[in-house]
């Protein structure tokens, strides 16, 4: 029952929000707030008190689990669960949408409790993803994040420069995410098709359908279904176009969120369910993926050191980062999957991190153009440090959450696809360039303007301290986090049987 | 036993740098500099506390697992021996008076408290990179120096000039960096481990001698070496180093991190004995890199980079002497080094202050009698680094390389280091006497403020001078157990042809540049101001030109590409679909535009089509 309360609280929080505008402003972000924290606080709990070993042959994988059925005609249930993977991400849900409402408090002005109801739907969403097991369910939640996000950014973002308007923006990102919703509905209904044709059982079960025996030449094209759908959310190039437009365009908590959870609903959809439903047909097309990932890697760099807008400098680099994470996914290599996870976090830690202090410059100086930052360092106090904190994380500075991810992706990925791992190490080269970069032109340099800008109040000081902490709490000891996911990662390493990977291995000697 | 004692050495810069970094420049600049220079001084103690209990055999102390998967299991782990007690005396010890120094430079300055707070900051991931027991924690250390290098390069950030130097070290040395982790990843996958300890057991067991596995292995690591160590061609970024204040230029990029390369190949010994042509190839690299620089430090009026070059070129002595598999000898040159660049550096650095930022060699000169402290700097730190016989611990150092480079039969890289010694004999003289004799080149010079102060001035220069003597040379402990027996040792045959070799070398680099600088001053002008003379001094001012050739191999292309792809083409492509949409669109609109007339004309044309398909089908109603 817990598991249906962890998504029903963001949902009636929401509710509440909305109705408690009627009290004035301060009531909804409190509400929001305790909410969100309510979830973490659950999610902690659970953490503290579960055992995350890896289960003995016959026991359930799941700590949790909860069913009831919805649509029995055609086989749906209401199916919840949930192991250290999808714990691990709800806690994160939890922690960032305190964030998310910290980070708005003075920055959303107008129709308060709408703007809150909408960002705890997004976020009730996300932990419906993080827990459905029916597909059905599933689908239904990964939909159900898209609406109130398109409202976040059509209503309370920012319209930058010609053509990017925030309009456009959420309208974009709308086309994207639905049309490749769709594919993945039909992937789901041909797998269920398929499944019924076999033994005339209307199913959407995820344990049911995993042993589905899909004739071969369809296949890869449910495969891919489900492949494009995660594809288009992590993101992957070319299917990125939506990201740097609605990262730019949506107000900070929208960034946020977006970067921090959004995107990992993605990795999290490749691993819970692209990976262990068409293993073989995954396994062939790893060299496929591990290329798209390098791609990434390289041209969200290099767009990244080409942008001039602070907010779609770090957009760029969230593909960059997440084409990592791909690479990790589709290697078959233990320590490369737990390093994914342990990117996932540090990721959304450093770009919330990066994403909030662009949110406070933009507070402060009304413009997210870096043309004309510069020399900031002596005009803020204490945010330019901050900054240099994040900076480094993003460029995978050693004893940062990131670089430990990124290592082990490197380390677990070496042995099977040495030359993916000498071309992806190329990008921590240029992840270099685009953080300093970002450095350069906000924080060092000439200054653009005199006069001394206020320093961060209590709230922003706090945090950026936590997102700091945990930076580097991760930074130096990933065990905890690595326990807890150790059960999901070790087995879907093992999805991969041996050797298939060689045909990309290039071996050195 | 000794553990608190190596802890606390680098907790204490750590906790300078926390305390500073809090403190968000609120604390007042006395404070700062009290802070960040006592928690180096406190280092140091620690550090002498931990040689005292130094039980003669390596310890290893482990405080947690960082990452433990599988078999990946690196540690926050210490391994304290004899070279890393050496390394860390040499951070510690020699940090210390620059941090002190530096409250005399520095003062007026703003941000001392962010100045300190990256030095202290730098020295904590120093120790770390010399006391990590695995490549992962050295590795660690490794970044954090390079990062501490960048924002100190970059201190004083309204010059924009500055910021481009700071990113070019930062990103120059990252190229290096990713070779030295791509090894870390061969490494791991052929041997199974990051420990050190364990590397240098498992890779004479499983590696052959020459092999293409231990060759690429060490290769890779020397990748890593040559970006932090600025050789050649990784070592464009050291003289634009140069930005960064004076201590930091004497700590970063002439003490200690510059020669975080030769740490690592000696530490790394096992491996690169299994990579013969490697390490031919590191001599030959140290060897080509101290003459280029050499060189280049002729042609330089800026007295700061005609001390880069210096650096440069004598860690270049350093690799050849590694290249030889002289390791001890490379660690010995590498202490002395570290005092008398230092003492060189600082006393360069009191010249500047007094100067009023003055910098260049044409505008100071006279300042000898002016400036008695930094001038007996210059002449102690500079007669050690042409290495005048039997006085100065350079002498040792660097005759100790060439007679093991002799005594392995390498003919080559002996008369390279000769070659190198009597450039060096040159450039310094010429350093010398252009900034403190002569006739003062601007108001600056002629009316220098000298530093005054006994403790912040006086005392660092002094210490380091009395280190750059013999004294230095004899406090070297030697550590030859440590590493694989060099070739010289235990041979006496031709060792004192070889000091005859090498004192003549240094006389007559001194006596060359005597007759050059004093005597044949105006020819030696006139030569350098038209002609081949002219095109010899830009092309060593520019140091052979590396420079120029990155700019057009690399940086141009990439600016080139980031340009092109600024709006992202590929989603533009990804527009496409929308586009055909709304051409559709745009089409279907201008049918649907309510005239009576159009709609007929419409109608009657496709009845009229129907009809004929009908009529034309086979089988139709005809």
């Amino acid at each position: 029952m817990i598991l249906v309360w962890l998504i029903l609280i963001p949902f009636l929080g929401g509710l509440f929000c909305w109705q408690a505008e009627r009290w004035g402003d301060k009531a909804p972000r409190w509400i929001a707030l305790a909410t969100m924290l309510f979830v973490l606080v659950i999610s902690i709990v659970l953490w503290w008190t579960g055992d995350f070993s890896l289960p003995d042959g016959g026991q359930s994988p799941w700590l949790l689990e909860w069913r009831a059925p919805w649509i029995p005609r055609f086989g749906i249930e209401i199916h919840l669960a949930l192991d250290g993977l999808s714990l691990i991400l709800v806690a994160l849900t939890g922690f960032l949408g305190a964030l998310a409402v910290l980070c708005s408090w003075h920055e959303i002005a107008h129709r308060v409790g709408f703007f809150h109801l909408n960002l705890l739907w997004i976020l009730g969403g996300v932990v419906g993803v993080f827990l459905a097991l029916d597909l059905f369910l599933f689908f239904l939640f990964w939909e159900m994040m898209l609406v109130p996000m398109y409202f976040l950014i059509a209503l309370w973002g920012h319209s930058g420069s010609a053509g990017h308007t925030r309009i456009r923006a959420a309208t974009r990102f709308f086309i994207y995410t639905q049309a490749s919703g769709l594919l993945m509905l039909v992937a789901i209904l041909t797998l269920v098709f398929v499944h019924y044709a076999n033994t005339g059982v209307f199913s959407f079960s995820y344990d049911v359908l995993r042993g589905t025996d899909v004739p071969d030449a369809l296949a890869p094209w449910l495969m891919l279904g489900f492949f494009i759908a995660f594809a288009v959310k992590l993101p992957v190039v070319p299917f990125h176009g939506w990201l740097p437009d609605a990262h730019a365009q949506a107000p900070t908590a929208g960034s946020v969120d977006l970067a921090g959870i959004l995107l990992k609903t993605a990795a999290y959809g490749i691993l819970r369910f692209a990976l262990p439903l068409f293993p073989e047909e995954s396994q062939a097309f790893a060299p496929v993926a591990m290329t798209l990932g390098l791609v990434g890697i390289i041209y969200g760099a290099v767009l990244a050191c080409g942008q001039q807008d602070i907010k779609r400098l770090i957009a760029y680099t969230s593909i960059s980062h997440m084409g990592f994470v791909l690479i990790a996914l589709y290697s078959g290599s233990e320590l490369a999957i737990q390093g994914a996870v342990v990117l996932m976090v540090a990721h959304a830690f450093s770009s919330a991190g990066l994403f909030i202090l662009s949110g406070q410059i933009y507070e402060r100086l009304h413009t997210r153009d870096m043309r004309i930052m510069g020399g900031l360092w002596g005009r803020i106090p204490i945010l330019p440090g901050f900054t240099l904190c994040f900076v480094a994380a993003s460029l995978g500075m050693p004893a940062t959450a990131n670089f430990v991810g990124e290592f082990m992706i490197l380390f677990g990925t070496f042995p099977t696809a040495p030359v993916v791992v000498v071309i992806a190490s190329g990008g921590l080269v240029l992840a270099a360039i685009y953080s300093l970069l970002l450095m350069q032109r906000v924080h060092f340099g000439p200054v653009h303007r005199q006069g001394s800008l206020p320093g961060p109040d209590l709230r922003e000081y706090g945090m950026m301290l936590a997102l700091v902490a945990l930076v580097l709490l991760v930074g130096l000891y990933p065990q905890p986090l690595l326990d807890t996911t150790a059960a999901v990662s070790g087995p879907a390493a093992e999805l991969f049987t041996d050797g298939k990977l060689s045909t990309l291995a290039g071996e050195v000697d | 036993m000794m553990a608190p004692a190596v802890v606390l050495s680098f907790l204490l810069p750590l906790a300078g740098t926390l305390l500073l970094a809090l403190s968000a420049g609120r604390l007042g600049a006395r404070t700062s500099a009290t802070i960040g220079v006592a928690s180096v001084g406190l280092a140091a103690l620690a550090t002498a506390w931990a040689v005292t209990l130094y039980p003669g055999s390596p310890e290893n102390v482990t405080l947690w697992t960082w990452i433990a998967v599988g078999d990946f299991r690196p540690t926050i782990g210490l391994a304290v021996d004899g070279l890393a007690l050496m390394m860390m005396s040499v951070i510690t010890g020699v940090g210390f008076l620059i941090h002190l120094f530096a409250a005399w430079y520095m003062k007026g300055e703003a941000g001392i408290a962010r100045f300190y707070a990256w030095m202290n900051l730098f020295v904590f991931s120093m120790l770390l990179l010399v006391l990590g027991d695995n490549l992962l924690l050295l590795f660690l250390g490794w970044e954090g120096v390079g990062l501490c290098s960048y924002l100190l390069i970059g201190y004083y950030y309204h010059n924009s000039a500055n910021g481009q130097a700071a990113f070019k070290a930062f990103i120059v040395t990252r190229i290096g960096d990713v070779f030295l982790a791509l090894g870390l990843f061969l490494i791991f996958r052929e041997l199974g481990t990051l420990d050190i300890g364990e590397i240098l057991v498992r890779a004479p067991q499983l590696w052959q001698e020459g092999s293409t596995t231990a060759n690429i292995a060490a290769l890779l690591v020397l990748g890593g070496a040559l970006g932090k160590s600025a050789q050649v061609p990784l070592h464009t970024w050291l003289p634009d180093a140069m930005a960064g204040p004076t201590p930091v230029s004497a700590l970063i990029h002439a003490a200690t991190m510059v020669t975080a390369g030769v740490y690592l190949i000696a530490r790394l010994n096992g491996l690169f004995l299994l990579a013969p042509d490697v390490l031919l190839l590191v001599g030959v690299i140290g060897a080509v890199s101290m003459l280029l620089a050499a060189f280049a430090a002729l042609a330089q009026t800026d007295i700061k980079r005609v001390l880069a070059y210096s650096t440069m070129s004598q860690i270049g002595y350093m690799f050849l002497a590694l290249g030889v598999g002289a390791f001890d000898a490379a660690i010995f040159h590498l202490v002395t080094h570290a005092f008398f660049k230092a003492l060189l550096f600082l006393s360069a650095g009191a010249v500047i202050i007094s100067c009023h930022h003055e910098q260049d060699m044409a505008r100071l000169g006279g300042l000898w009698r002016r400036l008695p402290v930094a001038y007996g700097g210059f002449l102690v730190g500079g007669s050690a680094l042409v290495a005048l016989p039997l006085v100065t611990a350079g002498f040792y150092s660097k005759d100790e390389i060439l007679w093991q480079a002799m005594a392995a039969g390498n003919n080559g890289l002996l008369l390279a280091g000769l070659l190198g010694a009597v450039l060096t004999g040159i450039y310094t003289v010429r350093l010398i006497l252009g900034t403190f004799h002569g006739e003062a080149g601007s108001d600056h010079s002629r009316h220098p403020e000298p530093g005054t102060n006994l403790i912040t001035h006086h005392l660092p220069l002094v210490v380091l001078a009395i280190l750059s003597t013999f004294i230095g040379a004899w406090l070297y402990p030697g550590l030859d157990r440590l590493f694989p027996s060099a070739p010289g040792e235990g041979v006496e045959e031709g060792h004192t042809l070889l000091q005859v070799l090498a004192i003549g070398a240094v006389v007559a680099g001194l006596a060359l540049a005597g007759w050059l600088f004093m005597m044949r001053r105006e020819w030696l002008q006139r030569q350098a101001s038209h002609g081949t003379g002219r095109r010899l001094w830009s092309v060593w001012h520019h140091a052979w030109g590396f420079d120029g050739l990155f700019d057009r191999l690399l940086v141009r292309p990439w600016q080139l590409m980031v340009n092109l792809l600024r709006h992202d083409l590929v989603n533009l492509a990804m527009n496409l679909p929308a586009l055909i949409a709304r051409v559709l669109n745009a089409g279907l609109v201008r049918t649907q535009n309510g005239r009576m007339r159009s709609y007929a004309t419409v109608m009657v044309l496709g009845v009229t089509v129907i009809l004929a398909v009908l009529a034309l089908a086979p089988g139709g109603a005809a």
